[in-house]
């Protein structure tokens, strides 16, 4: 087959959302952040509620979120998300509201907002993209960010007796009792895509059955702010993300695995 | 139905947000106003109206609930004291950027830092020059009775979603503490949904039902943007001043000397007014209503009546600079206002006045450096 009819709409198995706008995404080539979008608004679309859910974006990487989201959006204050969904979540109960944020901002800055909203059990979803890196801001030192790795604000790498450890804020909120369904997932093969997306579908879902909180982390990449390619990001974050975040479920139906 | 009770200035103010018909509440406790939230969670809000009423995690995830209820189109408040505000200004910044309408109270203590629980006024600067950072300002209503905290909840959401602006009662420990009689307004229907969505479809986030979707945002990359954005605030700032500006004059008419304040101290100083005027002395008393907008026009035209005003404020002297601004060098300006808590009496406002206006008269200028608190 030709490689032009490979690409032919028809003949395509991973495509664009129809709820993805037409602005090119300001993420560098490589990055997940874009297929996490894609896979969440598949996930909207196909259940039918874009005209029922408001999304929350952050301050970081996906600060700009609304520009690509075609769905109605409020950008949050640095770490406030889970405030501002609580809010929204409280005054329209009927709605379907996610917030979308990067680690800096949901596991630093954010950590109160995020164990608050996820002990008081708020009916939301939050998608956290974890990329061990503040991305937007030029690659300084996360709460993410591994022993040993080297940031702008590690610039010797990430030592543990000053610096703390990496915090794995999922296994932390997970122990909540308001918290639902926690699970870690990955978009960088398509394998891994499909079982986010799954993920995210059941994250969705427990908002209509007012299940309480559902927390969707997903590991990602930073080609850029790693100071890698976008292959050679994947191969480390497989190597040396997944063991320190292993993926998988921790939570289903509000039960520890 | 309209109703009298005798209440103190929190338990009014929540009472009155109930009756106007809000749509959430989120705050966090601190003295002087914990009893806001106290009340609202005593009176089952969600039962009487529907009303939201939530204790958050922190002043910071308080103001943010707010921008959240507010950029759907909800009347939603918040009320706090002056450290908890400063917490909240990121958060009231980001609510005149995103042109979000929403109430902010502060029942203002002492400070700076921990300060006092005691009631101050020293949060003027604070209050109306923005606050927070960047090109904002916030509509300023400073209440001076337990009725004006009542009546004011309603002027603050009108003004608020006229403008789309957050708006900001001004209150101090003494009002929100002291107990006088009020007259309750009749309860008010809250919004529907369904009126929510026809009435704010225009910008609210409340799902992209038969619409272009909408976005709530105070970002803008683009430098000509956003300088529009900001020249758009201004407008609506100047529109505020030509259409709702407010203010009180008492005994003005055949004033020689005059006394500026708000809130509290305008209580205080209406007193020390009267007991110069048994004296013989013909003193009156302009009380700014609105903060921001500031009387800066009626200031001036007194200024070519009057001998000499005095400033009285509970904090260091703050207004004091914005009366000076205002009546352009044509009189003495000066400041009379105790801190740490302390309340000024009439007698020690009455005696500041003779000895730093009338004494003086139009030859004492304010020195640099000299200080105004006794």
């Amino acid at each position: 087959m030709d490689v032009l009819d490979i690409i032919k709409s028809e003949n395509q198995v991973f495509c664009k959302s129809k709820l993805m706008t037409d602005n090119a995404l300001s993420y560098c080539p490589g990055c997940g952040h874009g297929t996490a979008h894609n896979l969440t608004m598949e996930v909207i679309d196909e259940m039918g509620i874009s005209e029922d859910v408001i999304g929350v974006a952050p301050v970081g990487c996906s600060v700009l979120a609304y520009d690509f989201m075609n769905i109605d959006m409020t950008q949050a204050a640095h770490g406030r998300a889970p405030a501002v969904a609580t809010a929204i979540a409280r005054t329209w109960p009927e709605k379907y509201v996610f917030t979308y944020q990067g680690d800096g901002d949901l596991a630093a800055i954010g950590t109160a907002e995020t164990i608050h909203a996820c002990n008081r059990g708020e009916n939301i979803v939050i998608i956290f993209v974890n990329n061990g890196i503040y991305g937007m801001t030029g690659g300084q030192m996360a709460p993410t960010t591994l022993e040993g790795m080297r940031t702008s604000t590690s610039p010797y790498g990430r030592e543990i007796e000053t610096m703390g450890s990496p915090l794995k804020m999922t296994e932390l909120i997970a122990n909540l009792p308001g918290v639902h369904y926690v699970t870690r997932q990955a978009v960088h093969t398509h394998k891994h895509a499909r079982k986010a997306k799954k993920a995210i579908k059941k994250a969705f879902e427990n908002v209509h059955l007012k299940k309480g909180l559902s927390f969707v982390e997903i590991v990602s990449n930073c080609n850029s702010g790693w100071k890698m390619n976008p292959i050679e990001s994947n191969e480390w974050m497989v190597e040396n993300m997944f063991p320190y975040f292993p993926l998988g479920d921790i939570k289903v139906n509000g039960k520890l695995k | 139905m309209s109703e009298l009770k005798l209440m103190k200035g929190n338990e009014a103010l929540a009472e009155a947000a109930i009756r106007a018909g809000i749509d959430a509440y989120f705050g966090y406790p601190i003295t002087p106003q914990s009893e806001v939230i106290e009340y609202l969670m005593s009176e089952r809000p969600e039962k009487r109206t529907g009303m939201v009423v939530l204790q958050a995690e922190s002043e910071i995830a308080a103001i943010n609930m707010v921008y959240g209820a507010a950029s759907t189109g909800k009347r939603v408040m918040t009320s706090s004291s002056s450290p908890g505000i400063s917490l909240k200004l990121e958060g009231i910044s980001y609510l005149a950027g995103a042109e979000l309408p929403a109430v902010i109270v502060n029942v203002v203590r002492g400070g700076p830092g921990l300060g006092t629980i005691q009631p101050s006024q020293a949060d003027y600067f604070q209050s109306v020059k923005g606050g927070g950072h960047g090109d904002y300002k916030l509509y300023v209503l400073a209440p001076s009775s337990v009725q004006e905290m009542s009546d004011f909840i309603e002027d603050a959401f009108d003004i608020a979603f006229k403008y789309r602006a957050p708006v900001l009662i001004l209150s101090d420990g003494l009002i929100g503490q002291m107990m006088e009689k009020v007259v309750l307004k009749d309860q008010k229907e809250r919004m529907t949904n369904e009126a929510i969505i026809e009435k704010y479809g225009d910008w609210a986030t409340t799902g992209r039902k038969d619409r272009e979707r909408n976005i709530i945002t105070s970002l803008d990359l683009e430098s000509e943007k956003m300088e529009a954005k900001v020249r758009k605030l201004m407008e609506k700032y100047e529109r505020m001043e030509k259409e709702d500006l407010r203010y009180e004059k008492i005994l003005c008419e055949d004033a020689e000397y005059l006394i500026v304040a708000y809130g509290s101290s305008a209580r205080i100083a209406q007193k020390a007014v009267e007991l110069a005027r048994e004296k013989g002395l013909k003193v009156g008393l302009l009380r700014p209503i609105t903060l921001f907008p500031f009387p800066k026009q009626q200031l001036l035209e007194i200024a070519d009546q009057v001998k000499g005003i005095l400033s009285v404020e509970l904090n260091a002297g703050q207004m004091v600079e914005d009366v000076r601004l205002s009546v352009e060098h044509k009189v003495p300006v000066e400041h009379f206002g105790r801190t740490g808590g302390i309340i000024h009496t009439p007698e020690e406002i009455l005696e500041a006045l003779e000895q730093k206006i009338i004494k003086n008269g139009r030859i004492r200028h304010h020195k640099v450096g000299e200080s105004s608190i006794l």
